[in-house]
């Protein structure tokens, strides 16, 4: 066969390898597979859930440097421990608005007005009363109050996206807010946040700390977010995402979401009870 | 003990980067009341696998209090009802809770009074790209009787230690390495 001769051409660029850049999410996604496979046959060799995410969950590139390499040491069986006894507050450290997202500033914010409510308990089902959660969040567009996001969304004059209650007697905390939007960040190309808003809790101890994320039932980025799936346990990820609860939206005004908080750690009142 | 199964928790995550604008506050590293004869400063820096700092970690200290109560006291964040804005503790109650942003450096300094009783303080790192919190202590000064100091390997001993820095009067040093050959022993509770 003939063929016309072919024009000269550049060397390969094969023959030097691509200069390091940050991966794709193709490649995000098959190292969060294998993750979670490798989970998988631990538990079906006995393993026990493991129900937070392991500090080394390389998809999550920050994770690289800031864990530490040896196991935790063990404080059992100190009834002495300082940490079984932990900070309170009280209703000088909250004020009435604080609750409501949508109401710190002249406007009102844009966005989908929701509340979010549940109730925050501990690993025996009991209530954390009167402790002190603390929100934050992006606005709608997905751009948070913060110099250091340059996501390019608008900022909104009418929301910071910072909230804080105490819990009442049987448990429950409320908030008022707008659903953030989704946002991009750098893990890799293309990476993309679902949607979520930050909590911080805390229990009667300082061992039942927790600092967490909450999730919108649905949204498609979660299988693609090395955050969320750090949670390599399948239940447990479910256990971050809220529910949509119709009775809890208010006609004309929001939609409403529930989402129960259950935190972990030993407390000094459960030696007392167990003595 | 109870034997109603204990529900399954739920799960940690990270900090993330935004935090700033959100948890810490006026005053958060101000424990001692101002101006307190007794007042302590606990400083150090949060640093990560290359040594390097790291300048977006969050720490949090609970301790007792001087006369070694572990109640506590609210009021850390006391606010202004009228503004919103932090006033700060009342400097009479020691609420025995402390929360503050490393700087740029990795640096925090927390000023506070030594607790009565055990002589650490405990501390909570959160920072992004950590998935999950590290709890640690700053011993304020050696116990040999102490539970976990006595447990904990000898060869690592020294980093749960914050000794008086010389020449630095009433200034404790407690570096906070997340990683390598001196990574800071970690607690978790059972």
């Amino acid at each position: 066969m003939n063929l016309p001769n072919p024009a000269p051409v550049p060397a390969p660029e094969s023959v030097t390898p691509p200069p390091p850049g940050p991966p794709a999410q193709a490649e995000i996604d098959r190292e969060i597979a294998e993750l979670h496979r490798a989970y998988q046959r631990d538990r079906a060799g006995g393993a026990p859930a493991r129900h937070h995410p392991p500090r080394d969950f390389t998809p999550y590139r920050s994770s690289a440097l800031r864990h530490p390499t040896r196991p935790p040491v063990a404080v059992t069986g100190d009834p002495e421990a300082v940490e079984l006894h932990g900070p309170v507050f009280g209703v000088t450290d909250v004020t009435d608005l604080d609750a409501d997202l949508t109401r710190h500033h002249a406007g009102e914010p844009l966005g989908e007005r929701i509340t979010v409510t549940g109730r925050l308990l501990d690993s025996r089902g009991r209530p954390v009363r009167g402790q002190l959660v603390e929100v934050w969040q992006a606005n709608a567009s997905g751009r948070y109050a913060h110099l250091r996001d340059q996501h390019p969304a608008p900022l909104d004059p009418h929301f910071t996206g910072v909230g804080r209650c105490l819990t009442a007697e049987d448990g429950t905390y409320s908030f008022t807010t707008v659903k953030p939007g989704a946002y991009p960040w750098r893990n890799h190309t293309n990476a993309w946040r679902p949607a979520h808003i930050h909590f911080s809790l805390f229990g009667t101890a300082f061992t039942q700390r927790l600092v967490t994320q909450m999730y919108f039932p649905g949204d498609p980025l979660f299988r693609h977010d090395p955050i969320l799936s750090a949670v390599t346990d399948a239940a447990a990820r479910e256990r971050l995402v809220a529910a949509y609860d119709h009775d809890l939206s208010s006609p004309e005004w929001s939609l409403g979401y529930r989402w129960d908080i259950v935190l972990d750690g030993p407390a000094a009142t459960w030696i007392e009870e167990g003595r | 003990m109870s034997t109603t199964p204990a529900l399954p928790p739920t799960p940690s995550q990270t900090v993330g980067p935004f935090f700033g604008y959100a948890l810490p506050f006026t005053g958060g590293s101000d424990l001692a009341p101002p101006g307190h004869p007794d007042t302590i400063t606990l400083h150090g820096r949060v640093l990560d696998g290359a040594g390097e700092p790291v300048p977006d970690a969050l720490l949090e200290f609970w301790q007792a209090g001087p006369d070694g109560s572990l109640s506590g006291a609210p009021g850390s964040l006391r606010r202004d009802p009228v503004t919103g804005a932090v006033l700060g503790r009342d400097g009479v109650e020691f609420t025995g809770f402390a929360r503050i942003a490393v700087d740029a450096d990795g640096h925090y300094a927390l000023r506070t009074l030594a607790p009565g009783g055990a002589p650490y303080v405990s501390v909570c790192v959160f920072a992004r790209g950590l998935m999950h919190h590290l709890f640690t202590r700053a011993y304020l000064r050696d116990d040999p009787d102490d539970a976990l100091l006595a447990a904990v390997d000898p060869e690592r001993r020294h980093t749960l230690l914050a000794p008086e820095e010389p020449g630095r009067h009433r200034t404790h040093r407690f570096d906070i390495r997340l990683q390598g050959g001196e990574e800071t022993v970690f607690l978790e509770f059972g």
